[in-house]
């Protein structure tokens, strides 16, 4: 399964504005992982997420997906082969239904009608919101205009998803409920958060970035327990393994 | 259009309309096209003075509207955002051409007069027939129906976008208008000073808005075009379509129905 494997060789970016958002990043995540990306803000997560879809191009170092360079030439495949859900839902939402919305992208890639529809269906169903189909997307709750955003990627098919903040402003139980469906994904996940809690039930493998580098990369267990650690970089310990606001008694790890 | 987040739920009810089922929305969108293209011609084709003749051309709208089950209020609303500027165009008419054209025993009317309401009429139907066209259509089939008749890709993307990013620059607008009254100490409107600032904020919020909204559309692989989906062949039902309001458009301008009626009303032959 090498075609599912993402490798990241010493990736520096600058924004034109002069601010190093990457600044020598190295990775490889190979299929089926699930990886979460922490930070502080401005640490260059959402910068190194587009640079795996190919929005933004490195100044220097190379991205692979399986044996595809990222490039401007190869850019139609790796964006079959790589499923982003941006930040804001409402900037990935911009038909008139949500079906239109979920069935833009296997049209651009001209499938035939039958089989847009199939997939639009599948993925509909898949986040659970086959009902909302013939709905305008700018009427649904924040919850399910995350899960609309998730399907439009679903529909593409692709091997690997990459996802900005997903659980960033949906209330407890949405936020459940997105985790839940995150787990049933057997895609590679690559998903950038604060959410710490998350990134514990969902990631095996945490990548910490601080002022565009890698600063440790391992399992998440190991990471997100290390309170010095994570001081350093500007985060704080998962909720979860705080200690109760009650009583201040702390979880065994 | 008190609140820009009002006016962006105005901007989509269109769109909504456009989703409706009904014998006008099963038309072929190049139908549809064409037969608004027909009228619109026909509607400007009329001289100023002709104020009589145009009236009958007010029953496509009406006809349309009633078939297609699209509510009158709102769409009239949408006209008369655009009626300042039409009556910008005809308002001095009536200063500078006095000459008498109908003089009844209590009043005279003077051309100016006339060919002002002419314009007035002749704007607010050609708008009413585009939004009737995209209530009807729906901005992304009315571009299929373009692109079938060979418009070049670059028109249509303008369009489609330009359509799509009013809604995202109104949300912006929206967003400002609401953080700014909220800090205003209960005045009205916006200050004159905060005006630069404000469209300022504006306009770059409203890119980075846009470039994201691109960005998303690049990643689920667009690239310049908009498909959308299945669209049927034209049958002859279309065809019939067009053909039958294209010929009661050239009656309309050929004949002066009001008038003809008029003389049958009053038992007068030619």
């Amino acid at each position: 399964m090498s075609h599912h494997i993402i490798q990241a060789d010493n990736l520096k970016y600058k924004y034109p504005d002069g601010r190093q958002a990457l600044n020598g990043v190295a990775f490889k995540i190979t299929h089926g992982e699930s990886v979460g990306i922490v930070g502080a803000n401005g640490a260059g997560k959402s910068t190194l997420l587009m640079h795996l879809v190919g929005v933004l191009f490195p100044d220097e170092g190379e991205i692979m997906i399986g044996d595809v360079p990222v490039t401007k030439k190869t850019l139609p495949l790796i964006r079959q082969r790589v499923g982003m859900v941006f930040q804001d839902p409402d900037d990935q939402l911009f038909m008139t239904t949500v079906y239109d919305d979920v069935a833009f992208g296997p049209r651009n890639y001209k499938l035939p009608e039958e089989e847009v529809e199939k997939r639009v269906i599948s993925s509909l169903d898949t986040v659970g919101i086959l009902h909302l189909k013939d709905r305008p997307p700018y009427k649904l709750s924040g919850g399910e205009k995350r899960a609309a955003a998730i399907a439009t990627v679903l529909a593409m098919n692709p091997d690997i998803l990459v996802m900005d903040e997903p659980t960033s402003s949906l209330d407890p139980k949405s936020r459940r409920r997105l985790i839940r469906l995150l787990q049933s994904f057997t895609h590679t996940k690559i998903i950038a958060t604060h959410d710490l809690d998350m990134v514990f039930e969902l990631c095996e493998r945490t990548i910490v970035l601080k002022d565009g580098r890698v600063i440790t990369d391992g399992p998440t267990e190991k990471i997100l327990c290390d309170a010095e650690l994570m001081e350093e970089c500007g985060l704080e310990l998962p909720l979860g393994l705080q200690g109760c606001p009650v009583c201040g008694t702390k979880k065994p790890i | 259009m008190s609140n820009p987040a009002d006016s962006l739920y105005n901007i989509r009810i269109l769109d909504e309309f456009a989703d409706k089922k009904s014998i006008i929305h099963d038309v072929h969108p190049l139908m549809k096209v064409l037969t608004t293209g027909a009228y619109l011609l026909v509607t400007v084709s009329f001289s100023n003075y002709e104020l009589s003749g145009m009236l009958p051309l007010i029953f496509y709208p009406v006809i349309i509207m009633t078939l297609a089950d699209i509510p009158m209020v709102p769409v009239f609303k949408r006209v008369l955002l655009a009626l300042p500027l039409i009556i910008g165009i005809g308002l001095f008419n009536p200063i500078y051409d006095k000459s008498p054209m109908l003089v009844l025993p209590w009043i005279t009317i003077s051309g100016g007069w006339v060919s002002f309401f002419a314009i007035l009429i002749k704007g607010f139907l050609t708008i009413l027939a585009a939004l009737i066209l995209i209530a009807t259509t729906g901005m992304t089939r009315i571009a299929s129906a373009l692109r079938t008749i060979r418009i070049p890709g670059v028109f249509i993307i303008q369009l489609l976008l330009t359509y799509r990013y009013i809604a995202v620059l109104v949300e912006e607008a929206g967003r400002i208008v609401r953080a700014y009254s909220l800090r205003s100490a209960g005045e009205k409107g916006i200050k004159f000073r905060d005006w630069g600032s404000l469209t300022g904020h504006l306009l770059i919020r409203s890119i980075e808005r846009a470039q994201r909204v691109y960005r998303s559309m690049c990643c689920r692989g667009f690239t310049g075009e908009y498909h959308i989906g299945r669209e049927k062949g034209i049958g002859i039902g279309d065809i019939l379509y067009f053909a039958g309001w294209s010929l009661s458009f050239v009656i309309i301008r050929y004949f002066n129905i009001p008038e003809m009626i008029g003389w049958v009303m009053m038992g007068v032959r030619r």
